[in-house]
């Protein structure tokens, strides 16, 4: 049971990694439909002439990607649930605060609706250290989001410290992603 | 790395086929440094021995050499706890104590171990004793026998019979493990697809407390470790973590995290509201009580980075007690109270130090670079640690001036946060 959750909850990471990674450049695009275009185009005339007896065209198929489409920014935005941390920081930085006012707009507009916000740290260092540590950035986020409405009884900031890793390895790219805060449903 | 591939293979079948067994494991001593002066000892093969599932003289041989103070001498012959002792013969084969014994099966099904202990430079018998046990108690039984021969020879209490807990990490699964002191006899207390950390033993030796994530936040429990029934002891809203019972076992000091930052509390072993005891704005965690019970060691980074402090737990203003370096955690005070074990950070090196508490600085007991989690033997002569060893965390212990320092073989999996018991069980 735990392990298959585990995975899945590993797979949401990652595709709020995914969608972190590229949310700057993607919201200053107008929102478009995402349905996949061949690049080159070459194909393209094949769709609009109806010309099923030239040959290729019927067989064509168009990828639709739900994940990274959605209904619009807010989705996109609410698909995001992990903040990243600089070394020895507690700081929420200000690339997180439109998914973090995405998600207290969600929870303002369902107060039934709650949330734990779940803290952690890279591996160095001691283990309950790192646990008070990963719980400071969990109270942070948490902060935000009641500064952005969010009643505090919707929320609870817990943390795991060094013991969940969302990545194996002993480096800074590794450390860089286990220094997080996760938003989970509760 | 000569092994022909089919042993080789074997053997790793054979570390996958114990893993799923209680902790096939031993501490191997490992004598760094030029050793004091050793005791020279013989310690006779029982008599009819094999009769019980232990080989009692064995395990008081392996107990007596990895305190580091004892040499043994070989026994030529066969002698039991009747058998005639020519002093001046034994004298002459370089030991200056032998212990014989034998054991017997009862009727009942238990077995009555009988030992003598010979002090062959004064010529005069030591000790004789008559132990009853049952056959899971053999073990036990023999440790106690190298616990008698230890504070005959040394005057100070022996720890051979006492436990340490541990906890372990193989794939997704964690393991909360009790074992005796030299690391056989292992038995497993909680076993997990969460984290457990924090493991630390009641004064009478008779439950454990620790915290476990398996309510998917830090929730601090409870367990007999006899009967296996557990109780959770705080889990309150944000993180509960660190548990450290009060020397007459009726409290606990843990880290919660209830008025958002975490600060320490006091609880009493039955439950009910905590006490907070620190009021500070940064990160108060680790709380350990010193043995008179009066003051609490802790970590805090309300001066910056991490550091120990120490305060009344009565109440009153906190006193830093470590100065040098950035980054110093997990406390842990010697039986006597004279001693601060803890974790420094240097550069990117976490070291085991030492600190007389009446003064002087601290110093480096190991030349390992991830060292973590020290926890004194009771008898204040060890430590128990872990550090990292081919690229495994293994337990380790060593005595506190760094001489002597003794690993548990592991059986594959990530050893970490030891606590070591109590005397008596």
């Amino acid at each position: 049971m735990f392990r298959t959750r585990h995975l899945l909850s590993s797979a949401a990471v990652l595709a709020a990694l995914v969608l972190a990674g590229c949310s700057t450049t993607k919201l200053d695009e107008a929102p478009v439909e995402t349905r996949n275009v061949p690049a080159d185009g070459s194909t393209s005339s094949a769709g609009t002439g109806g010309a099923g007896a030239a040959g290729t065209a019927q067989s064509g198929v168009a990828t639709v990607d739900l994940s990274k489409q959605g209904g619009g920014a807010a989705a996109g935005l609410l698909a995001q649930r992990t903040v990243f941390f600089d070394f020895d920081s507690f700081v929420v930085k200000d690339e997180y605060r439109p998914m973090l006012e995405a998600h207290a707009k969600a929870l303002s507009a369902n107060r039934s609706k709650r949330m734990v916000l779940e803290g952690h740290t890279d591996e160095r260092g001691g283990r309950e250290y790192n646990l008070a540590l990963g719980q400071k950035r969990a109270e942070a986020v948490l902060r935000t989001m009641v500064l952005l409405g969010v009643q505090d009884s919707q929320l609870e900031a817990v943390s795991f410290g060094e013991e969940k890793p969302a990545v194996q390895g002993s480096d800074e790219a590794a450390w860089a992603k286990n220094r997080r805060v996760d938003l989970r449903d509760k | 790395m000569s092994h022909a591939p089919w042993p080789r293979r074997r053997f790793v079948g054979a570390l996958a086929a114990t893993a799923a067994l209680p902790a096939a494991a031993q501490f191997r001593v490992e004598i760094t440094g030029i050793g004091g002066t050793q005791i020279p000892v013989a310690i006779a093969t029982f008599r009819d021995e094999t009769v019980a599932p232990v080989a009692v003289a064995a395990v008081v041989r392996a107990d007596l050499q990895r305190s580091g103070l004892f040499r043994i001498v070989d026994v030529p012959g066969s002698f039991d706890e009747s058998s005639r002792i020519n002093i001046a013969e034994w004298r002459g084969r370089g030991a200056d104590a032998l212990a014989v014994g034998s054991v017997m099966r009862l009727a009942d099904g238990r077995f009555d171990v009988r030992f003598k202990l010979w002090d062959l430079v004064k010529g005069e018998e030591l000790v004789g004793q008559s132990h009853v046990a049952v056959a899971a108690d053999m073990r036990l039984v023999s440790h106690r026998i190298a616990d008698s021969i230890y504070q005959n020879l040394t005057g100070e209490r022996g720890v051979f019979a006492t436990r340490i807990a541990y906890v372990t990490k193989a794939g997704p699964r964690f393991q909360l493990h009790v074992t005796d002191a030299d690391g056989e006899g292992g038995q497993i207390a909680l076993a997990s697809p969460d984290p457990i950390i924090s493991p630390a033993w009641s004064p009478n030796g008779r439950e454990l407390a620790y915290v476990s994530f398996e309510s998917q936040k830090a929730v601090v429990w409870v367990q007999d470790v006899q009967s296996g029934q557990r109780r959770m002891l705080a889990n309150f809203r944000g993180s509960n973590s660190a548990p450290a019972w009060s020397p007459d076992g009726r409290d606990l000091a843990l880290t919660l995290s209830r008025d958002a930052v975490a600060q320490i509390y006091l609880m009493s072993r039955d439950g009910g509201a905590p006490r907070r005891l620190t009021q500070s704005q940064a990160i108060d965690t680790e709380p350990v009580f010193t043995p008179d019970g009066r003051q609490i060691y802790f970590v805090s980074d309300r001066g910056g980075g991490p550091q120990v402090y120490r305060m009344p737990v009565a109440g009153g203003n906190a006193e830093r007690v470590t100065f040098s370096g950035s980054y110093n955690i997990s406390p842990a005070i010697s039986p006597d109270g004279r001693v601060l074990a803890f974790i420094t950070r240097q550069g990117g090196a976490f070291k085991l130090m030492v600190q007389d508490l009446s003064g002087g600085g601290a110093t480096a007991i190991t030349d390992t670079t991830d060292d973590e989690s020290p926890s004194f033997a009771p008898n204040g002569r060890l430590l128990v640690y872990t550090s990292r060893a081919g690229g495994r965390d293994v337990l380790m212990t060593t005595t506190l001036d760094g001489r002597i320092k003794s690993r548990l073989l592991t059986s594959g999996a990530d050893m970490r946060e030891p606590a070591w018991g109590p005397f008596g069980r």
